[in-house]
């Protein structure tokens, strides 16, 4: 609101919610909107102003959903708003590529025909989803969005979390969320400190067009310098994904477009034929960053805030909407039971759910990693054995399809498409 | 407040006393009452919302209904109840765990009405509940029938008593005194006399006795691999839990 009358009435006023979220990326929006459908009020505070986040063009960013996440959405009223413009994920085929050798004879091939629920997940693009969640938002009553403010203190006393933002205004809830990113301000402020390390690797990552369709077969390479992965968008075009030692990365991210697509072109042969650069070029380094601890005094972490991973499987986003689901469960189930959803034994519920899974792939994503960025012959030959043996056996190979569709462990009800 | 022709024992109380500034504390004294707490509030809201016809789903569902905590220490049941809704008084026989219920309750901005006295001195006073929470308190007063009767004086007709309690058996037995006051020093030693305790079918007994209806029993069983307890339906072997009705 542009209003200066209403800026006034705000300021220096106490605001009163049940919950108040920082960020209003992805999963911020995501929380905001299962809490505020189970009947609570909840506050989102976003740094950026609304029309800029609303009104992107295509970036070339995009999301690889699990089949979970979907459910989620779905769930939460935001999956109908995205699904036309969401591309079906139906194969991912692995492969143990060496730049100029072509692949491996070793592969292992996924087909969503192997599990009953579905395709393995969705590509979705960045800007539609973040539009979903926003115009979402705006028809659910109960959710106050606080656009282009910064928070600049918070406090917690016995009964409740007050925030400061920088134009003065008060707010207080009986839970603070940090959905503000690897660098969370909400985690600092509260004194959580963070365990870590740096890979030394980039990810280049940006969208092409192609002249030949994908069949919604999504591609994963894994090259010594580092995976490249292809995942299919809407139309002919695909979202690329590809991670070099940082020297290199930042060498190839100087080059202009031509000379980009030069580098690129061979890395994964010529299967979808010609191929052009669509929206622009992002890097991201690759570091592990996971908060010693996910909640603290009335106050919890969400997604990156909690545990910034390493994006080589693409599950950021969705290890996100997953504690999305449990901390959404946790608390309404509280809430429910006439608990305090700010006390320390309810939070503490939601970091003993989320926790351990956390750790367990962060821990699987780096084993993998660092196993599949290596050009060792021996370990060359075992993880071709590796990927011989789950390719060849039915069983195992079913359990990496559910794995990657976001289906085992201990699912909150939002990931089952369930409502709470 | 002069508390007079009861069934309270002087020792037992005394005990509470001493522990009532630790009530809020989760890791504290009281972590396992904490521990059994959503378990526990599972049981009352579910038989609360199946009686009165209350959606748990909506905000605040026991709006109306007048209810009573009897032994209600530092208020981890009294408050929850307000939190739904409820109108809440919360009585305890030992004064000292009145102010710490007092100061949380007002902390967290909870109206509950706390008082210094006992279950036969307000169904003299001719109070009444549509639900009367008789938790963790039967095995601590020295004639239960006369106990009883005063929580059946209290409830409305048709109204809900819910009443927990431990079961007497060598098995709990060693899980109540010797595995949670001894061991596990979860409980201060000398918490509960074993002798007091009740067996499910004794209690059920002595509800009829008092002019109660029982109509439901569940187990609270403590699962030592997921560290949390969870309701059963077999297993009432010590911790365990009733619903009975004053009959309209």
């Amino acid at each position: 609101m542009d209003n200066p009358e209403d800026g006034r009435i705000l300021r220096h006023m106490m605001v009163e919610h049940d919950i108040l979220i920082v960020g209003g990326g992805l999963n911020g929006p995501a929380l905001a909107l299962a809490l505020a459908q189970a009947g609570h009020s909840v506050c989102v505070i976003d740094a950026l102003n609304e029309k800029v986040r609303k009104n992107a063009a295509f970036d070339g960013r995009s999301y690889a959903l699990a089949l979970a996440s979907q459910r989620l959405l779905a769930a939460i009223g935001v999956w109908d708003k995205v699904a036309d413009k969401a591309q079906p994920m139906l194969e991912i085929k692995v492969t143990d590529g060496h730049a100029g050798d072509g692949p491996s004879p070793f592969f292992m091939h996924f087909d969503h025909a192997e599990i009953e629920e579905g395709p393995m997940g969705y590509l979705v693009e960045d800007r539609h989803l973040r539009r979903a969640f926003l115009d979402t938002m705006a028809e659910v009553d109960g959710i106050t969005q606080l656009d282009g403010k910064t928070v600049v203190a918070q406090t917690v006393n016995q009964g409740g979390v007050t925030v400061t933002l920088d134009d003065g205004t008060t707010l207080t809830g009986k839970v603070l969320v940090g959905c503000d990113g690897r660098r969370s301000g909400t985690a600092e402020r509260a004194g959580i400190k963070r365990t870590g390390w740096a890979y030394g690797q980039t990810a280049l990552v940006c969208a092409i067009a192609h002249d030949l369709p994908h069949h919604g077969i999504a591609h994963q390479f894994f090259m010594p310098p580092g995976p490249l992965a292809i995942l299919p968008l809407t139309g002919n075009r695909s979202s690329i994904v590809w991670s070099e030692r940082t020297d290199v990365a930042e060498q190839i991210n100087a080059l202009d477009d031509q000379a980009y697509l030069q580098v690129l072109r061979p890395r994964f042969g010529d299967f979808l034929g010609e191929i052009r650069l669509e929206g622009q070029r992002f890097t991201y380094p690759l570091d592990l960053t996971i908060a010693n601890s996910f909640v603290a005094d009335r106050l919890a972490l969400v997604g990156d805030a909690a545990h910034g991973m390493h994006p080589i499987a693409g599950q950021g986003l969705n290890a996100g909407l997953r504690d999305v689901g449990a901390l959404a469960e946790t608390l309404v189930l509280a809430a429910r039971r006439g608990e305090d959803i700010g006390s320390q034994l309810v939070l503490e519920r939601y970091q003993q759910w989320r926790r351990f899974d956390t750790a367990t792939l962060a821990m699987a994503t780096d084993v993998f990693n660092r196993l599949f960025s290596n050009d060792n012959p021996l370990l060359r030959l075992g993880r071709d054995i590796g990927m011989g043996v789950v390719g060849a056996v039915p069983r195992l190979r079913r359990n990496f399809v559910r794995e990657a569709a976001g289906l085992t462990g201990d699912l909150p009800k939002l990931l089952q498409g369930r409502p709470i | 407040m002069q508390v007079s022709q009861t069934t309270v024992d002087p020792a037992e109380v005394a005990k509470f006393e001493a522990m009532a500034a630790e009530w809020w504390d989760p890791a504290g004294k009281f972590k396992p009452l904490h521990m059994l707490n959503p378990c526990r509030l599972d049981y009352i809201t579910s038989q609360i919302a199946g009686e009165f016809d209350r959606d748990l789903t909506a905000p605040k569902p026991f709006e109306g209904l007048r209810l009573l905590d009897i032994g209600c220490g530092g208020g981890l049941l009294s408050e929850p109840m307000a939190r739904l809704g409820a109108t809440v008084v919360g009585a305890d026989a030992a004064a000292g765990n009145l102010p710490v219920a007092r100061i949380h309750a007002e902390q967290s901005g909870l109206d509950i009405d706390y008082r210094h006295t006992t279950a036969e001195d307000m169904a003299a006073a001719g109070e009444r509940f549509d639900v009367v929470l008789n938790m963790e308190v039967v095995e601590h007063v020295a004639d239960p029938l006369s106990y009883l009767t005063a929580c059946h004086d209290l409830l409305e007709p048709g109204g809900l008593q819910l009443c927990s309690t431990i079961n007497r058996n060598p098995k709990s037995y060693a899980m109540a005194i010797f595995g949670a006051e001894v061991v596990m020093r979860w409980l201060p030693r000398g918490t509960h006399d074993w002798s007091k305790f009740i067996t499910p079918d004794e209690l059920y007994d002595l509800m009829r006795q008092a002019g109660l209806d029982p109509v439901d029993r569940k187990g609270f069983v403590f699962n030592p691999i997921s560290w949390a307890w969870s309701l059963s339906d077999r297993d009432l072997s010590v911790n365990y839990v009733t619903a009975s009705l004053r009959p309209a």
